[in-house]
């Protein structure tokens, strides 16, 4: 009997995703991967995994997953998604282990959209053009290229590890909201001066589409200065294009590798995380800056990561006290903060 | 200081674009395909990933190891490209049912242009196309050199679903699809039966940016047997190498 991990119930979006699929844009295939990697380094820093392996990444309703071999760990990073083993709660942001027939229920965040869901040792599922991360336009990755399915099992790499299980104290957790950043560009001069005010004044809500490919959002007509075709140039992640209807689309992990429309901005990398965390109805405000101050942003975040790595700790026993003596070493910064020695 | 003869526009912190021009030119893809090749021929730590498109080539990089002031720097010391770069290297020799029911716009198209369907498939079939770039979708093809009499403007109403593998025509442009059913308003002219994209496949991809296209009429018959063939893995494309 083959053994590992068995979908009882999807979920909404459930996707195998890793870093990512570089290298093949100049082919027209996305680059794919998690929505937010910093979710995706630390739950898989929670189970003791290289902070790439492929993670179920989960939006607005997770799936119902049962243990089908004998032990498993798995953590949840992300959201604050509900979450129960055999009906008692868990806390996120901490491994637990499953035991054959246990039952693991993620239901729907009380904020934000998504989380990622690792398991140790990994998934042992081979990867499509250096990947695992799942792209269900081009059936690539995942399991055939398809998002999680009742009934499907993903087979496990690696047996439970049996020291103790990591979590990250509360204070150290990552929280969500504020401004998304961009870069003006790299067509800001196809909109009027009025347009790009508009564009970094105004709310715009983040409409009913809105996937992985990218969100469609709501507010006021942004204007463009000549027209809103382009010969057909390449785009990013985060790529802001502006249809003829003025309202912009962001563009995210599975977008198409070039558009015709032109593009006001693009999200900056640091934020691409947060604003995956939005909800359909949410409303964002854009707030532009430079692009060194954008890369040096991106600095601070990835130091911000790596500290939060080093704050994991064995979790259980003296709950209060690591979360009260993690509070008193964040006021120290959380960019130095490092684990407490558990025991003195 | 004279123009340089591009313009770098960013596309936020980790990625930036080198326009050529604002319009669709064949000797300005040609300064992308020849820019794309001399930079990824660099060889630079930190240049990730490179996107040539009709007339503007996008670079992903690495601002930590390749800072943006050097990225620039690497680009003006590769301009202006080589003109012996651009040459194709490949031609594609692509087998095309064109018509019935794999071509659902044919009769239509030539109705408009004044020609018979017959005329349309000499007229599509007998030259080399360019392609300009891949994008949209994985493998898809934009072609360049289309002949003007088969200019024909994009359907008003989109299909959600074209048949894999259509070759079909939008504006000025004409193109393959990869075996998937693509969304697309362009005329539907044809199928072919090769496998533009197959990630099961040694090569997962056939065409390039760069390379020569020229589509060569089969029967129904040819196309199922080819068809066969393609699922199995062959190429059924012909590769052929171009002396420089």
């Amino acid at each position: 009997m083959p053994e590992g991990l068995r979908v009882v119930a999807p979920g909404v979006s459930s996707t195998l995703q890793d870093a990512g699929r570089p290298g093949y844009l100049r082919y027209g295939i996305s680059g794919s991967g998690a929505m937010d990697p910093d979710l995706l380094a630390l739950a898989n820093g929670l189970v003791g995994n290289p902070l790439d392996a492929a993670v179920i990444e989960m939006a607005m309703v997770g799936p119902t997953l049962v243990c089908e071999t004998e032990a498993c760990r798995v953590a949840l990073a992300g959201a604050p998604f509900a979450m129960s083993l055999n009906g008692r709660a868990l806390d996120p942001f901490t491994a637990h282990d499953l035991r054959r027939g246990d039952r693991l229920v993620l239901g729907g965040p009380r904020q934000g959209l998504r989380a990622c869901l690792a398991v140790a040792g990994g998934f042992a599922v081979a990867p499509m053009l250096g990947s695992v991360a799942t792209h269900t336009r081009t059936r690539l990755g995942g399991l055939d290229g398809n998002p999680l399915a009742a009934g499907d099992l993903l087979p496990l790499a690696a047996p439970a590890p049996r020291d103790r299980p990591l979590t990250l104290p509360p204070p150290h957790r990552p929280t969500f909201g504020g401004p998304i950043r961009v870069v003006l560009g790299p067509q800001a001069d196809g909109f009027t001066e009025d347009g790009l005010r508009t564009f970094l004044s105004e709310p715009y809500t983040l409409t009913a589409r809105a996937d992985r490919m990218g969100c469609h959002l709501d507010g006021p007509p942004i204007a463009h200065a000549d027209g809103f075709n382009i010969v057909s140039d390449g785009i990013v992640n985060g790529s802001i294009q502006v249809p003829g209807h003025g309202r912009p689309l962001i563009l995210l992990a599975d977008r198409h590798t070039t558009g015709g429309y032109p593009k006001i901005a693009t999200v900056i990398s640091a934020d691409l995380g947060r604003l995956a965390q939005v909800r359909p109805g949410e409303t964002i405000r854009f707030a532009a800056v430079a692009v060194a101050e954008a890369q040096a942003i991106a600095r601070a975040a990835r130091l911000g990561l790596a500290a939060r790595l080093a704050a994991l700790v064995p979790a259980g026993g003296g709950d209060l006290d690591s979360t009260f003596l993690l509070s008193c070493n964040l006021v120290g910064g959380v960019v130095s903060a490092r684990a407490p020695d558990p025991a003195p | 200081m004279s123009e340089p003869g591009y313009r770098l526009l960013d596309c936020g912190d980790r990625a930036l674009t080198v326009e050529l021009s604002r319009a669709v030119d064949p000797t300005v893809n040609a300064q992308v395909i020849a820019l794309d090749a001399a930079l990824r021929g660099a060889g630079r730590p930190g240049l990730l990933e490179t996107v040539p498109t009709y007339r503007s080539l996008l670079v992903l990089y690495d601002p930590d190891l390749l800072p943006r002031d050097d990225l620039v720097a690497l680009i003006a010391a590769h301009w202006p490209p080589p003109d012996g770069a651009a040459a194709a290297l490949r031609r594609w020799r692509v087998p095309v049912h064109y018509g019935d029911a794999h071509g659902a716009d044919l009769a239509d198209l030539a109705a408009g242009a004044g020609l018979s369907p017959e005329e349309v498939v000499a007229l599509h079939a007998g030259r080399d196309y360019r392609v300009y770039m891949i994008g949209f979708a994985p493998g898809f093809a934009y072609l360049g050199g289309l002949d003007p009499r088969l200019h024909a403007s994009r359907r008003t109403d989109p299909r959600p679903k074209t048949p894999a593998g259509s070759v079909s025509i939008g504006g000025n442009q004409t193109g393959v699809s990869p075996p998937l059913e693509l969304p697309s308003g362009w005329q539907l002219i044809g199928r072919t039966p090769a496998r533009s994209y197959d990630p099961a496949r040694a090569e997962p991809f056939l065409f390039a940016a760069g390379d020569l296209i020229r589509f060569e009429p089969i029967d129904r018959a040819a196309f199922d047997a080819l068809s066969e063939a393609a699922r199995a893995g062959e190429t059924v494309a012909t590769l052929e190498q171009i002396d420089a």
